[in-house]
């Protein structure tokens, strides 16, 4: 993976990592919390609590319109941590970072704004069928208001591949827009999304990349990538809940009407017509959520202190030894590219998570159970229903990872599984 | 643990060996309800009898031990039943799992008292009560026998 910052940490400390956590260090029903939930979102470092409360006691005002001291700190805060974004992506520049409540809103965005201007009946979206709910939803609106028609790459089965043999038949001219995740929230299955925006831009089709999954989890460059837009949310990167980025090329920006209207996104109004503000503002309407930016940047410094490649590679331990336990146990159904690979599938690598099933034990069982020992796991469809109805299954249990999880935590959730079965298997 | 309590052989074996489980053919109703949150859902499907008590009671679908078990117990109680007397137990159910204080489990629920410990899993009562919004749904319907006038 292309390295955006420099990677530093011969050799990490990662207990010291994990006590800047303060929400570890406690007990959950009597056993000390294992949090194996990150998927759905991290948890937050002193740093990142630190610059939220600092920002309330000492800066907090309104941002870009005030004259006073205390709006050009606020204002010299956003804009900062927008900047710090432009390097954290390598985007061209800060043209093309847009403030999101999230990744989900980040696709609305594109499909409701670029969407509705540039799609026709007749024309196709592809996606795959990989995707969570916030990346099909928003294209089925679309799609119902334009007459365009969606089109999924095909998942293989449990080992939740993308079968690319059908990827040329799919991805054609008709197709105006290709988006797809980067790291599969629930199969764990990470995307070749650099060949897939070289193949879409062969035949000038617009991609979307929703780095929800990967952005707190690998190194990522937009230049580098080759993507159109992509999409990602602070609270599953450290940062806080309710605030997001949306990178857009200047370009496709520029040709993109605003997504709402309101105060920040205009230049002049006047009673029957407004003049739209510049890039990135113009997709910004009403105050934003400054103090989420400002955690976001103390949420990036924190990452990067880290390294993102030291990080990944954490994680995919962590997620490899997960499979080979649980693989052990027997009788586990496995979901995700299987650990030394797949024949015939030159992309099956797995990202730092695990979903699997215990044989007559519903997910929400296990996940009840193991929260009684203490171990957060999360359990359902994981907002990929079409998917698991694919599989053949209603949920899963997953257990995914970051870079402040042990070994020992993974030898914990597995002792929780073992006895889980053991518990279901009486009277069987 | 409380686990133990809420994972009892009773509702393991209901879940395992669900009860009235399967097309009811001649259904008069026929509800579907779903939880969202984990893709779980229950068809009930629910016959009237001419004094418009219910005469036959299945259900189909899947979902988790709780859900299912509930869903179970519940068919096996609504035989014979008025829409009043099903309405009643349902009320009793749902209080019993979202009281403040534990309270013995009421007579009228029979093997239904054992989901009591479901009141100490907050985020559990929705797969207890699953089926039972199907039930709900189902009792505000007019059976189509029921006819004009009626």
């Amino acid at each position: 993976m292309h390295d955006v910052i420099k990677e530093p940490q011969p050799q990490t400390d990662w207990a010291k990592i994990r006590a800047d956590f303060p929400i570890l260090n406690q007990e959950v029903h009597g056993h000390p919390l294992v949090y194996l939930d990150n998927a759905a979102t991290s948890q937050k470092p002193r740093s990142v609590i630190e610059a939220l409360k600092h920002y309330y006691e000492y800066d907090n005002s309104n941002v870009h319109r005030g004259i006073h001291e205390l709006s050009n700190r606020a204002t010299a805060a956003y804009e900062g941590a927008r900047e710090r974004t432009v390097k954290y992506i390598n985007a061209r520049s800060s043209k093309e970072i847009i403030f999101t409540r999230g990744t989900t809103e980040g696709i609305n965005l594109v499909a409701q704004a670029w969407g509705t201007k540039h799609l026709k009946a007749g024309d196709k979206i592809l996606l795959t069928e990989l995707e969570h709910h916030s990346n099909i939803v928003p294209w089925q609106l679309l799609a119902a208001r334009t007459g365009a028609q969606l089109v999924y790459i095909p998942v293989t089965g449990d080992e939740g591949l993308l079968d690319l043999s059908q990827l040329d038949q799919l991805l054609t001219k008709e197709v105006k827009i290709f988006a797809f995740g980067h790291i599969s929230n629930s199969m764990g299955t990470i995307n070749p999304i650099k060949e897939f925006c070289a193949r879409a831009r062969e035949l000038g089709v617009i991609t979307l990349v929703d780095a929800a999954q990967s952005a707190g989890h690998c190194p990522l460059d937009v230049q580098d990538i080759g993507c159109d837009f992509m999409a990602f949310s602070g609270h599953k990167m450290c940062g806080p809940t309710g605030i997001g980025i949306l990178y857009g090329r200047e370009e496709i920006l520029e040709d993109t009407p605003p997504y709402q209207g309101g105060g920040e996104m205009i230049s002049r109004v006047q009673f029957f017509e407004t003049k739209w503000n510049v890039l990135p503002h113009k997709f910004e309407a009403g105050t934003p959520d400054i103090s989420g930016a400002i955690g976001l940047h103390a949420a990036m410094d924190y990452v990067d202190s880290v390294g993102r490649e030291n990080i990944f590679k954490h994680d995919q331990e962590l997620a490899s030894y997960a499979c080979s336990r649980l693989a052990e146990l027997g009788h586990v159904r496995i979901f995700g590219p299987p650990l030394g690979g797949t024949p015939g599938h030159p992309h099956s690598e797995r990202g730092g998570l695990v979903s699997f099933l215990l044989p007559e034990v519903h997910a929400h069982d296990v996940v009840t159970m193991a929260d009684q020992f203490g171990v957060a796991l999360r359990g359902g469809h994981h907002c990929t229903q079409p998917l698991m109805r694919k599989l053949g299954i209603q949920s899963t249990a997953r257990a995914s990872f970051y870079f402040y999880n042990t070994r020992e935590e993974v030898d914990r959730m597995i002792d929780a599984v073992a006895k889980i079965h053991e518990f279901f298997s009486r009277g069987l | 643990m409380d686990f133990e309590e809420l994972y009892q052989q009773v509702i393991l074996d209901h879940s395992r060996r669900p009860r009235n489980f399967g097309e009811l053919p001649g259904a008069d109703v026929d509800i579907q309800a779903d939880n969202p949150t984990c893709g779980d859902e229950i068809e009930l499907h629910l016959k009237f009898g001419a004094d418009d008590k219910i005469e036959g009671v299945s259900f189909t679908g899947s979902g988790c031990s709780i859900c299912m078990a509930s869903a179970s117990m519940m068919t096996q109680k609504l035989k014979k039943k008025s829409r009043a007397e099903s309405s009643a137990l349902m009320h009793t159910f749902h209080d019993m799992l979202t009281s403040e204080q534990e309270t013995e489990p009421p007579a009228a629920l029979g093997d239904l008292g054992l989901l009591k410990g479901v009141r100490k899993f907050p985020l559990r009562v929705k797969c207890a009560t699953l089926a039972w919004h199907a039930l709900e749904q189902a009792l505000e319907t007019k059976p189509a026998s029921s006819g004009e006038g009626a």
